[in-house]
Order: C-alpha cells, then sequence, then structure tokens
C-alpha cells in the first residue's frame, strides 16, 4: 500500500499525530506521490517536538531514499539522496579521511533533516551551521525542481535553511566534507567546579570540538558543575561496536525522579578523575554519544519528556545562569544536559545559532515542568535570545518575531515556494510561523 | 568459500529493499556487484551508492524474470568476472488474491516471478558455477510457502516450489563445492508489507541482509529471518489439516 494510516511522534514521544505516511524506496514512486501536489517530508524524525509532525494530514517519510550519489575524493564534496543518515556518512568516509563538517548529537538525523533545522554540531565556534556546508540542493518546490545554493536562487536556500521543510521536499544535497586524520576521537575529559569556571572554559576552549556536560542538579556552589569534553580526530585503532543495546520497553516513572537524577549525575561527574583524563573512543561515540542505545527515548516512560534548548547573546550570560538556577533548584531536569559555546554561524533566516552560549536540558512530561519551560522560554525571550525549532513543543507564537528577526523574509519566500500552504506541519500551526503578521 | 578470492553477485531484483541492503553489505566488503532488475534509473543509482560503499565494481543491469531471452547476457557478463560467481535472488510478486480470483490468469505471472523465471536464470547460472568449483546461490523464498493459506496461497504455492527447486539446486552445487541458501523471511519492513494490517515483529530489511550474510559465511541450508519464524513456522506446520482448513490467519 502506498499509505500508512498511523500514529507518530516526535523524538520526545510527548507530541503525537495521526496521520497518513507515504515511505517512497524510489525516485520515480516520490515523484509520482508529488505529481497531485507538494506534501511535507519527513526524516528520522529525531526532532524532540512536532517539527515533523502533521497531525490529520499527510507526510512522507524520505528515510529510504538514502542513496550516496557521487563524491570526490580530491575535493571532498558528496552528493545525497536527502534521507541519507549523517551516522552512515561518517562511517563511511571517516576512514578515508573525510567527514561531515558539522554533525549533529545523533547519527540517526537525516541530511534533509539537518537541512530543514539548519543543525549545530560541537564544532559550531570554529564550522559555523550545517548548512554553511550544503553547495547546492535539489529541491522539488511548487514550481517544481529547482536547485539552490549560497549562490544560485540563494533567497530559496536562505528560506530553506532551517526553514522546517517549508519551502519544498528536499530531494538531494551537495556537501562540503571536512578532512580529518582517521575515525578515532582522542577526547579530553576534566571536571568544571561551576559556572564561572565552565563559561571561561568554554570560552578558552582551542578544541575542534568542544561541548560541556552540565549537572543540572547541583545548587548553591557546585551550580553549574559538569564535565568539559575536548576532542579531536585521529588515526588509530580502537574496538568497534559489536551490537547495539536496546530498551526494550517504556521506564515507571519514577526511573527519572529527583533523587534518582541526583545519584546519577553525582557518580557521573565523579567518573572523571579530579585530574582529568584522555580517551581514545571510535569516531561514534564521541559523536552520537546516545545512538548506541536504541530507542533511549523510552527510558522517560510513555509520558515522553521535552527539551528546552535555548541560545543567549554573551552578553546575556547571566540572564543563562538565572535560568541554569531556576533549572536546579526545581528538581525536574534529567541527567541530560548540555551547555555550549556558539559562533556566530547560520545560513539561513531561520536558523537558530548566534554568538553566545546554548543551554539544552531535558524534562520529564509533567506539568510542573511544561511550566517552568515556559517561564524559561520567557527569560529567553527577555535575554534577546531564541528557542530551537528542533527540540522545542511547547512554545507559544507571541515571542517568535522577536526571536527570529528575519521572520518576515522567510514568510515571503515560503509563500513563493508553496503558495497553498501544503507543506504546513503541527510546529508550523503552533507557532503561527506562516501566518501573516 | 575462500574470502581472499574475488567475488561477484549478481543480484536478481535489486530494486527491493532487502536486495539493496544486500548488496550494500556485498559492497562494503569489496565485492563486484551486478544489480540486475527493472527500474534502470533507479538501479543506476543503486549501482553508484555500492561503488561509493566499497563495491570493487558495481553495475545495473536489466533483468526481466518474464523475459528470459535477456538470461544468457547477464550469464555471460558475470562470466567476464573473474573469481567466484554468487547469486541472490530477491525476484518475487504477491498481487491480492482476490485480484487473482477475479483474473486466474495472474496466476502465471506470480509463478514466473516468484519461482520459474529465478529456476530458468539459475539453471543457465548452474554449469558456470560448477565449472568455478564454488560459490554461493541466495535464494529469497518465503514463509507463505511453508503452508498454502486463504489470504495468499498462489504466491505461496510458488514460493514453495522455488523451496523445493532450491533444495534440488543445493544438492547439484554442493557436488561442486558450491552452495545454495534458502532464505525465508517473516514479516519484513518493506514497500511490499507497508501500511499492511495484521503485521508484527517486523524486521527491518537491514536485519534480513546481516542474517544472509552470515548464513553465506556459515553455509547454513535454510534459515528463516528473524530466527523465532522457524518457531512460529513449526507450530503453523504442525496443525493437522483438519484443524487447519477451518482457521483464518
Amino acid at each position: 500500500m502506498i499509505w500508512k494510516d498511523t500514529t507518530y511522534r516526535g523524538w520526545g514521544r510527548a507530541l503525537t499525530a495521526k496521520g497518513a505516511l507515504a515511505r517512497p524506496e524510489r525516485q520515480a514512486a516520490l515523484t509520482s506521490l508529488l505529481a497531485e501536489g507538494l506534501l511535507p517530508a519527513i526524516g528520522n524524525r529525531r526532532s524532540y517536538g512536532d517539527a515533523a509532525l502533521n497531525s490529520d494530514g499527510r507526510a512522507i517519510d524520505m528515510t529510504r531514499l538514502d542513496r550516496f550519489l557521487s563524491f570526490d575524493a580530491d575535493t571532498g564534496l558528496l552528493e545525497v539522496e536527502a534521507g541519507a543518515m549523517i551516522g552512515d556518512i561518517a562511517a563511511r568516509f571517516a576512514p578515508l579521511g573525510w567527514l561531515p563538517a558539522v554533525m549533529p548529537g545523533t547519527g540517526f538525523a537525516t541530511v534533509g533533516g539537518c537541512i530543514a533545522q539548519d543543525v549545530h554540531g560541537k564544532n559550531h565556534h570554529h564550522m559555523g551551521s550545517f548548512c554553511q556546508h550544503v553547495i547546492s540542493i535539489r529541491i522539488r518546490t511548487h514550481k517544481g525542481v529547482q536547485e539552490a545554493g549560497p549562490e544560485k536562487n540563494a533567497e530559496l536556500f536562505r528560506a530553506t535553511a532551517g526553514g522546517l521543510g517549508q519551502t519544498g521536499v528536499i530531494l538531494s544535497a551537495r556537501l562540503r566534507l571536512i578532512p580529518c586524520k582517521g575515525d578515532v576521537m582522542v577526547v579530553t575529559e576534566r571536571r568544571i567546579e561551576g559556572w564561572e569556571d565552565f563559561l571561561a572554559h568554554l570560552d578558552r576552549s582551542e578544541a575542534t570540538y568542544t561541548v560541556g556536560w552540565i549537572d543540572a542538579t547541583a545548587t548553591g556552589a557546585s551550580l553549574g558543575r559538569g564535565i568539559l569534553e575536548e576532542g579531536e580526530t585521529g588515526a588509530g585503532l580502537v574496538p568497534k561496536r559489536v551490537k547495539y543495546r536496546k530498551v526494550p520497553f517504556e521506564a515507571p516513572h519514577f526511573a527519572l525522579s529527583a533523587p534518582i537524577v541526583r545519584a546519577f549525575n553525582q557518580l557521573y561527574y565523579r567518573r572523571v578523575p579530579v585530574s582529568g583524563r584522555t580517551l581514545v573512543k571510535p569516531i561514534s561515540d564521541f559523536f552520537f554519544p546516545l545512538d548506541k542505545i536504541h530507542d533511549w527515548n523510552r527510558l522517560y516512560g510513555k509520558r515522553g519528556f521535552h527539551q528546552f534548548q535555548c541560545v543567549v547573546p554573551i552578553a546575556s550570560a547571566p540572564a543563562l545562569r538565572d535560568m541554569m538556577e531556576k533549572i536546579s533548584t526545581s528538581g525536574l531536569a534529567s541527567p541530560l544536559a548540555v551547555l555550549k559555546r556558539m559562533g556566530p554561524g547560520r545560513a539561513g533566516h531561520l536558523s537558530f545559532p548566534m554568538e553566545g552560549y546554548t543551554l539544552a536540558v531535558d524534562f520529564p512530561n509533567r506539568a510542573e515542568a511544561r511550566e517552568l519551560i515556559g517561564r524559561l522560554e520567557a527569560l529567553t525571550a527577555a535575554a534577546g535570545g531564541r528557542l530551537y525549532f528542533a527540540k522545542d513543543g511547547l512554545a507559544g507564537p507571541d515571542s517568535m518575531a522577536a526571536m527570529y528577526p528575519e521572520l518576515a523574509d522567510w514568510r515571503k519566500q515560503v509563500k513563493k515556494a508553496d503558495p497553498e500552504g501544503r507543506l504546513a506541519t503541527d510546529m508550523v500551526r503552533r507557532l503561527r510561523l506562516r501566518d501573516v503578521a | 568459500m575462500s574470502t581472499t578470492m574475488k567475488q561477484t553477485w549478481i543480484i536478481l531484483g535489486a530494486t527491493s529493499s532487502m536486495a539493496r541492503a544486500f548488496a550494500r553489505k556485498q559492497a562494503a566488503e569489496g565485492a563486484a556487484v551486478l544489480l540486475a532488475g527493472r527500474d534502470m534509473d533507479d538501479l543506476n543509482l543503486l549501482a553508484e551508492d555500492c561503488r561509493l560503499r566499497g563495491a570493487r565494481l558495481a553495475e545495473a543491469l536489466a533483468f526481466d524474470a518474464r523475459h528470459p531471452d535477456g538470461f544468457e547476457a547477464l550469464i555471460a557478463r558475470m562470466d567476464a568476472e573473474e573469481g567466484v560467481l554468487n547469486a541472490a535472488v530477491f525476484v518475487g510478486s504477491m498481487p491480492p488474491q482476490a485480484d487473482i480470483d477475479a483474473d486466474p490468469a495472474l496466476i502465471d505471472g506470480t509463478v514466473t516471478d516468484s519461482f520459474t523465471g529465478p529456476a530458468r536464470f539459475l539453471q543457465l547460472l548452474a554449469p558456470k558455477m560448477e565449472a568455478r568449483g564454488g560459490g554461493t546461490v541466495v535464494g529469497v523464498g518465503s514463509v507463505a510457502g511453508d503452508r498454502g493459506r486463504l489470504g495468499n496461497y498462489v504466491y505461496g504455492a510458488a514460493k514453495a516450489g522455488f523451496h523445493t527447486y532450491l533444495s534440488g539446486l543445493r544438492n547439484r552445487l554442493t557436488r561442486a563445492g558450491g552452495h545454495v541458501v534458502t532464505v525465508k523471511p517473516g514479516f519484513v519492513d518493506t514497500s511490499m508489507t507497508w501500511g499492511l494490517p495484521g503485521m508484527f515483529l517486523v524486521a527491518s530489511p537491514e536485519k534480513v541482509a546481516d542474517d544472509i550474510a552470515r548464513a553465506v559465511r556459515k553455509r547454513r541450508n535454510v534459515i528463516y529471518t528473524p530466527f523465532f519464524w522457524r518457531f512460529i513456522m513449526l507450530i503453523i506446520i504442525h496443525v493437522p489439516e483438519m484443524i487447519f482448513k477451518k482457521m483464518k490467519i
């Protein structure tokens, strides 16, 4: 059958859509699906909220259109179908000395999804965002198949990069890979004792890849303590992972209750010796640490979870500290919390990054947590920051124009590419991104 | 089978998702993959994909189970490669039983696609494999071939015929150092099963391809994939006919 009536969710499993999905395995099948009109395209649904959901409508699952189309071993230019996964590309090309220039925190993200969210990685401060390394895309808009890139059809490209799939169905992309030394990572981990110390370390870090794990339950003098990880690619031999683990069922909701999270975080923090340490690990373990546990999102139980992620300008660091304090004292956070320094790099009108600090924290889907996330959203807006569409599932429409000042430019292009509004998703409707202000 | 010998795989029905996953596995091992099927545009994309994943050589070739005139050319193309010749058969068609009830002529096509077409191809290939003293044939059948039932008994009958053919071919090729693996997949997440009601314990094409590759390595004779289908089918086969004939499964 072409259409499967199903219920599907964002990665956080808190938001659900009922609708029909098609999953073409060949270009010809996709072409015939789109002959009747545009439809939203979705990838591996690694966006946490409702960016990849289309309730009561149809959508195209692009994951089977995942082929490598061409590669130039001299320049590192790789062309792939939109459903190709970042982890698949890294696994194949890292041993040959090439890596995607920007990789998000999961290797299961598709290239189409990475473009639609203009994702960033642990090297954003050096390399900017994903779409800054996209040479060109082929995209099926209202007008037919078009090619777009930073030079050709630049306006369409700027609306597509981070554009939540609203300009058309991305068919393929040409990416610039960057040279790497091999498929292992040399990673230095050190303890960070508190908030100010953390920011100072992030500012100073000269490593190619930098990320901070933050203990979102530590309060008082240890507020903002955590572990700084700095990585460089290298050549060498490390045991390859043989088997993935799977979370076979939904965990009971007390699994992530405050005392358990506090205890886990304590252990996780102390696992790194006071003097720090340097490890060598497979590239995927550093970039995609959670991918080795399939379906880890089930650990949050059947109610699912929300991730809050914001970025604030450097000058607003005190406001971010204030948010951290609210999170830590709430006792609601999970062990998954990340602090990173961002550079200014972004490629699209709705791209998330801005020069500053970004904080991401998971919360179980409970009323108190949703209420806290609402307050954090307001603080983000007041600090001149913005929320990340790849994570958000709760925000309201009011602060969007302030957070995304190029929203009007984006709308203009989207209107040209999809005049009938056929590509709208649950997120676009919730945040009224496409309504004329 | 020596792993140092150059391997060549012809993959019949290479556009299916199971075949694609299997072709990629062989490509990653550095084999030559000859991708045979009807949608040449799609096969050309897959050929490039396989080259980029490490295939020594990857080519798209036209193959239609209903047009045996083209088989000789494929065999000749294979014979031009040095080393070990292998074949994996992923072709088959399963029109809804209701369509067959309305038009019994559909039976001919179903049997050709799922059994006699690939059997005629393998019959031409067998002497070449014997002459080289080795190689493996992977024949993808179906659990539907283990017992005829209301929903798809024509397809099931064709696959049952194919299973029996493969068993005989195994008997023949073993004498020459070759091998035949019969693969009986349960429910696999492909475009054929997408959206069908009543699916359970659905396996990914990659999982099935892993199972097949392991069976080739270990020279297994008949495998169910995923493995637990062996037990499900063991039960189904042993339900007495006087009860089975009244069941709707």
